[in-house]
């Protein structure tokens, strides 16, 4: 049922409080509400936090308890947390909310009529193939090919965001 | 101190004369006259005292008897004419002659400048208290908001454009913020907005080179209202400008403007069909969250 354990390692995200958005690492368990976290690849001194604020990640690295600041930090550099981190889909959801949220009015007319454009095709594709299907009679073909067009659009419509931001 | 010693001192006397006159004369004839060998400023020669001490503080004549001998009625020095006074005796002019038509009636009239009020209140206006600092509006500081700068594109929130967005030129002596559409692009011409009635989104186009004609100030777009009913009212409504016509000037202007601001947006992919589109609010689109 559960997956992420709160241990020794465990690279937390920090949901809310003065870290807001960053990673930390679990050092140890103070008590029943605490632990004693590090974060020195991403700025967060060593503290004791209380658990509540922290959301446990995928991520663990290799550390005795209580290590040092230069020890967590060679794991985490071993491990290379901050760019699996990154490519997450968790931390693409984060991105792309704060972009949302920056976009300015000009951006937002561009990000409307690339989703038009992108709609239209689906739609075009879309009636296409019903077209075809109700020409040749029920064929089972019809079922696969609307996935494949979907997605070629799509990639068109992130890169027209992505531009929008710039 | 000199005034406690009338009696003494004469006017224009240095040296307090406690001697006879007699006495001093050829001493004092000799000192002056050297010294107007040596400065020929001072060229008068004082008279010692006329007024012979009886004891401290009293003379031997009075006021009287002093001004009999020293024959002030032949002495009448007026004090030399200041600038105010020289001011004062220019007077202005107080009529002149107006030509005045039709016969039989002379050519000319000489008219008062200046004329006698045709009424006097019966009672006096009370005095105004003193204001301080309350300037007409042709005085007052125009502000502008930081995010307004010439280029930047404005959303129009009153007016018959609303929701139009909009190209800003400049903001004009009363305050008020030049606009165009352009003309081309969502039919807003050359027009005025207020700062208070607008938003200002973060997008701008580069207007650094356009040169906007000096022409265009407050009272080029004031709205024009004839006020000449010459008493005769009923037919006179209708010729007061109900239909607005658009003037030759205003074409030109318009296209002088526009021409140069059309290829700037040319070059801003998408920013041609950003200002043809309008703003408008669906749900879940709460202005306080958006950024522009």
């Amino acid at each position: 049922v559960f997956k992420r354990f709160v241990e020794i390692g465990r690279v937390a995200f920090i949901s809310f409080g003065p870290h807001a958005g960053k990673l930390v690492a679990i050092v140890d368990v103070i008590d029943q509400n605490r632990a004693l976290v590090d974060g020195p690849c991403s700025g967060v001194r060593r503290q004791a936090m209380p658990f509540k604020c922290m959301q446990l990640t995928d991520f663990v690295l290799k550390f005795p308890h209580s290590a040092r600041q230069k020890c967590v930090r060679l794991a985490w550099e071993k491990e290379n947390i901050n760019e699996k981190w990154a490519a997450t889909r968790w931390a693409k959801k984060i991105e792309a909310r704060e972009k949302k949220a920056k976009m300015t009015d000009f951006d937002r007319y561009k990000v409307m009529k690339a989703k038009k454009m992108r709609n239209r095709i689906i739609k075009h594709e879309m009636k296409k193939l019903q077209r075809m299907a109700s020409k040749k009679g029920k064929k089972p073909e019809k079922s696969e090919k609307p996935e494949k067009a979907e997605k070629a659009p799509k990639s068109a419509k992130v890169q027209k965001a992505q531009k929008a931001q710039k | 101190a000199s005034e406690k010693k009338p009696g003494e001192k004469a006017p224009g006397e240095k040296k307090p004369g406690k001697k006879k006159t007699g006495e001093k004369k050829p001493a004092e004839q000799k000192a002056s006259q050297r010294e107007v060998g040596e400065k020929k400023k001072r060229i008068k020669k004082y008279h010692a005292s006329r007024n012979p001490v009886l004891a401290r503080g009293i003379g031997r004549y009075s006021r009287s008897a002093m001004y009999a001998r020293k024959a002030l009625y032949k002495r009448k020095y007026t004090a030399p004419e200041t600038k105010i006074e020289k001011k004062k005796k220019e007077t202005p002019r107080a009529t002149i002659t107006k030509p005045v038509g039709g016969d039989k009636n002379g050519g000319s009239r000489v008219v008062k400048i200046r004329k006698m009020p045709r009424y006097y209140p019966t009672e006096d206006v009370p005095r105004k208290l003193l204001s301080h600092g309350k300037k007409p509006f042709s005085q007052h500081k125009r502000r502008l908001r930081a995010s307004i700068t010439p280029g930047t594109v404005l959303i129009l929130l009153t007016g018959r454009h609303r929701g139009k967005r909009v190209v800003f030129l400049k903001q004009l002596a009363t305050g008020l913020l030049l606009v165009t559409g352009p003309l081309a692009i969502n039919r807003v011409p050359l027009r005025r907005a207020h700062q208070k009635f607008v938003i200002a989104t973060s997008t701008k186009v580069d207007i650094s080179g356009v040169k906007i004609p000096k022409h265009l100030t407050d009272a080029y777009f004031k709205k024009k209202r004839l006020r000449k009913p010459k008493h005769q009212e009923g037919e006179i409504f209708d010729t007061e400008k109900e239909k607005y016509e658009i003037t030759e000037q205003r074409k030109s202007d318009q296209k002088a403007v526009d021409s140069q601001i059309l290829a700037r947006i040319k070059k801003v992919p998408q920013l041609r069909g950003y200002l043809r589109s309008t703003f408008c609010l669906s749900n879940g689109v709460y202005p306080h969250k958006l950024v522009f």
